[in-house]
């Protein structure tokens, strides 16, 4: 007898899905399981000889053939056990097949036949969503996140019996609820007034969470570099649930996160030892790396002159295209990176004031080298933090410039772009490729004839001009103006380090 | 043109030979080499090799001319002796001028030191922004003025001194410590070639040479004797360009210092220059006005934005280069601090450095 069961395997950040047939027939009792399964798919033949016999379930003791198909694709993990115990029950005739082909099934099992939770319920439930299953079947701890799916019937089962149960129609399906988000972090509640003074970096802060723009911090050590960058995601809009969709997907496959949809941006801030494979995602079975863990969040890069220039280089492709593609074998495997880039260095090596410092010419040259080039041209903003007056830092605290009414300033400007961005791929400013860019913002003839005039040509890339572009499109958001003034492209030319780097 | 007589290629070829020994006999970096290389052939040998060395003397004896024009030549350099008209008359006056003034690029550059008056550029390896933007800006209106901008294509100062030089068009001069065609610091191989091809570099050393630690105080000298006027940008205590600030004021030429701030190590040596009395120079007037007179060329008004909110930004600028700092001088809040900031920049009144701070820019 022949039965087929539906499952997925979790592929980059998505899912991708997989038929497990199962073929019964008489012969001396073998177990063989074919379709490219790594040791732990292999191993599921002890798993599930056990569930089944500890589920008081019958075990064929007949000739077993289980194909994973497609059969080129590399099947990694222990996600698979369950849709073959299911397989065996129904080619076995334990259960009946015609609730099979519309139901999946995803999660490991152990040997007392229970159900354990999978990685990346939610990628499954997408992937459920997409194959146009209507049910899908998973364990307890998984539901709550596959159930965020609303068109997908999530039905939570605890143990193999259960499942079989419910195939059999002896027990009602129950559907799972989405489980609760979680209440707003610690991290989320950091606010502006802790950092004093720094009213520079702040209006870059600002601008760079208004528009989704990258920015780099310069100051020495102790101004507030890390500070203000871990207050950033306070001042940033919440998710939309489709964006929240994403973040959590991507949690889910990564074995982060707890289940439940993310309410917030997430905050990445990888130490600057990363390989560029942690940086971008890799390795034999592509896992997503720290730019893909940032997705619609920020990727915080503290001390960026101290990361390899691998790592770095790595991180251009990302930062442009806001995808990263891995290719493995035939296939390429594209993981999501569209995060806001926050960067932090010290000015020079020794890290003291310009006065102070007592860093060699040489050494000096090779920092200021390897700052600059490619990933600083694609830096919008670069402020100077300087150190904090000791006048600041006794003053009692104030409120103004407080983290929640920058939000708001965001949150409005946020939703101008949306008004204006409607139907496009684009979410903020930042978002916006050249050309959507030169169609949005148009500049007057006088502005336009101001940029060209730039008293050094050297002063803007090709690539330069669009993000200056971008940047004064958010600064005239956040004052809640139409047109782009005059002052926006001035604001905004300031805040970009241009070839002045490049020279250095 | 190899102009240079025997006798004085052979006293080059000597100190070349020397050259490796040299440094035992000078114990200290700041090295008396007047007294040295004042010495006759025989008795330099004698004092840096501790006695008579048959060897070397018979070398001596040997030495061939025609080989050493032969090897410059090959070398695509120039060679002028004491005794030649085109030998630089202000070296002359040095109390142990270099027997031949090796050099390769153009050669009307000697033309042009014999007829109008140069300045010799020094200062730190590590200039502040300011420095450098200051040493650039001479560079260039000097260059401008049709003034020989002499330096040596150290880095820092003297890098930016040449560099001013070359983009305005003007001529400038590079002393080396070694021999002329080996372009010495390697990272300025890129000026080296600049400087050649608009104008010269010397050296009193043959070519081939390599530089020796007692080749650069001695390379100062030439730079101090070229000159009308020796200018100090920015220099630390002890440094190389106060060395070449001695040689030129015990030639009784202009010594000229650029004021720098109080509490930069890096312009503690050109600060003191001015305390013991070397002309305070706000910029390239005046140096013109030490060359040629006061009022001998107008003084031009400093130009200045027409906006008020512009021209309060840039008086910050001239004081602090934090953008926030600056926003705080000027009275104005962040955003339109950098707004103005990004307008003066657009305009070319500032520049900013590799790690976003401002300098006011000269000219």
């Amino acid at each position: 007898m022949l039965a087929s069961v539906a499952t997925f395997a979790i592929e980059g950040v998505g899912s991708r899905e997989v038929t497990v047939e199962v073929d019964v027939r008489r012969g001396l009792p073998t177990f063989t399981l074919v379709g490219l399964p790594d040791r732990a798919v292999r191993e599921a033949r002890e798993r599930v000889r056990a569930a089944l016999l500890n589920s008081r379930l019958d075990f064929p003791q007949q000739r077993l053939t289980v194909n994973l198909a497609p059969a080129h694709v590399h099947k990694a993990g222990p996600g698979f056990d369950l849709a073959i115990a299911v397989g065996l029950l129904g080619a076995t005739g334990q259960v009946p097949e015609e609730p099979l082909g519309s139901c999946a099934v995803y999660g490991e099992l152990s040997l007392s036949g229970e159900l354990r939770p999978g990685r990346g319920a939610l990628a499954v439930a997408l992937g459920a969503r997409e194959a146009g299953y209507s049910r899908l079947a998973v364990a307890p701890d998984d539901a709550g996140e596959a159930a965020l799916v609303p068109e997908v019937e999530v039905v939570a089962v605890e143990s193999l019996e259960g499942i079989a149960r419910l195939l059999r129609g002896e027990r009602a399906p129950q559907r799972a609820s989405p489980r609760p988000p979680r209440v707003r972090s610690a991290a989320a509640r950091l606010d502006l007034a802790d950092v004093r003074g720094q009213e520079d970096a702040k209006r870059a802060l600002e601008i760079a969470a208004a528009g989704g723009h990258n920015m780099l911090m310069v100051g020495p050590p102790g101004a507030g570099k890390t500070m203000l960058a871990r207050r950033l995601p306070g001042i940033l809009p919440p998710p939309s649930f489709e964006e929240a969709l994403e973040i959590t997907r991507i949690g889910g496959v990564a074995g982060l996160g707890d289940g439940g949809l993310v309410s917030e941006r997430p905050f990445r801030a990888p130490h600057h030892t990363i390989s560029p494979q942690g940086l971008i995602g890799g390795g034999m079975t592509p896992r997503p790396g720290e730019v893909t863990l940032a997705h619609r969040g920020v990727l915080f890069l503290d001390e960026l002159a101290e990361f390899s220039r691998p790592a770095l280089d790595a991180l251009r492709q990302p930062l442009e295209e806001g995808r990263v593609e891995v290719t493995r074998g035939q296939r390429t495997i594209v993981f999501p990176a569209r995060a806001m880039v926050v960067a932090a260095t010290n000015p020079c090596p020794c890290g003291r004031a310009a006065d102070a410092c007592s860093c060699d010419a040489v050494l000096l040259g090779r920092y200021a080298r390897r700052l600059s080039g490619p990933l600083l041209d694609r830096i919008d903003l670069v402020c100077r933090l300087g150190p904090v007056a000791p006048v600041e830092l006794v003053r009692e605290g104030q409120d103004e410039g407080s983290s929640r009414r920058v939000r708001g300033r965001v949150l409005a400007a946020r939703e101008r772009q949306r008004r204006r961005l409607p139907g496009s791929a684009a979410l903020c400013n930042g978002d916006m490729d050249g050309r959507l860019t030169r169609r949005t913002v148009r500049l007057g003839r006088r502005l336009r004839s101001r940029l060209a005039s730039l008293a050094d040509p050297n002063l803007l890339s090709g690539r330069g001009h669009d993000r200056v572009l971008r940047v004064a499109r958010t600064i005239a958001d956040l004052d809640e103006r139409d047109a782009v003034a005059e002052r926006d492209l001035d604001e905004a030319l300031a805040y970009r380090l241009g070839g002045v780097a490049a020279a250095a | 043109m190899i102009s240079a007589c025997d006798s004085c290629l052979r006293r080059a070829h000597l100190i070349a030979r020397l050259a490796p020994r040299i440094a035992g006999v000078l114990q200290r970096p700041p090295p008396p080499g007047a007294s040295l290389f004042a010495l006759s052939d025989e008795r330099l040998i004698a004092a840096v090799l501790g006695g008579a060395d048959v060897a070397l003397l018979a070398w001596l004896e040997s030495f061939d001319p025609a080989a050493a024009r032969d090897r410059v030549r090959r070398a695509q350099a120039w060679a002028v002796c004491a005794h030649d008209a085109a030998y630089p008359a202000g070296l002359g006056q040095l109390a142990d001028p270099p027997a031949v003034l090796f050099g390769v690029g153009r050669l009307e550059c000697l033309e042009q030191l014999r007829s109008t008056p140069a300045v010799t550029l020094v200062g730190t390896r590590r200039p502040s922004p300011y420095g450098s933007e200051m040493a650039r800006s001479l560079g260039r209106t000097l260059g401008l003025a049709g003034i020989v901008v002499v330096s040596g294509l150290a880095l820092g100062i003297d890098g930016d001194a040449h560099r001013g030089c070359v983009e305005a068009g003007g001529l400038p001069v590079a002393v080396l410590a070694g021999g002329p065609d080996i372009p010495y610091p390697r990272r300025h191989r890129w000026l080296y070639r600049q400087v050649l091809s608009r104008g010269a570099v010397l050296s009193e050393l043959p070519p081939r040479q390599r530089a020796f630690r007692w080749s650069f105080p001695a390379r100062n000298r030439i730079m101090a004797g070229l000159a009308a006027m020796t200018v100090v940008v920015e220099a630390a205590e002890p440094s190389g360009s106060l060395i070449t600030a001695d040689f030129a004021r015990d030639l009784g030429r202009n010594v000229g210092a650029v004021p720098g701030r109080v509490t930069n190590r890096m312009a503690a040596g050109s600060n003191r220059l001015l305390q013991d009395g070397a002309a305070v120079l706000s910029g390239p007037e005046d140096v013109l006005d030490q060359i040629y007179g006061v009022g001998t060329r107008p003084r031009q008004e400093p130009r200045l934005p027409e906006d008020d909110e512009l021209r309060a930004v840039l008086a910050a600028v001239e004081e602090v280069t934090d953008p926030a700092a600056i926003a705080g001088r000027a009275g104005l809040d962040a955003a339109e601090a950098r707004s103005a900031l990004g307008r003066l920049e657009a305009e070319g009144w500032i520049a900013r450095d590799a790690l976003g701070g401002y300098e006011r820019k000269v000219l």
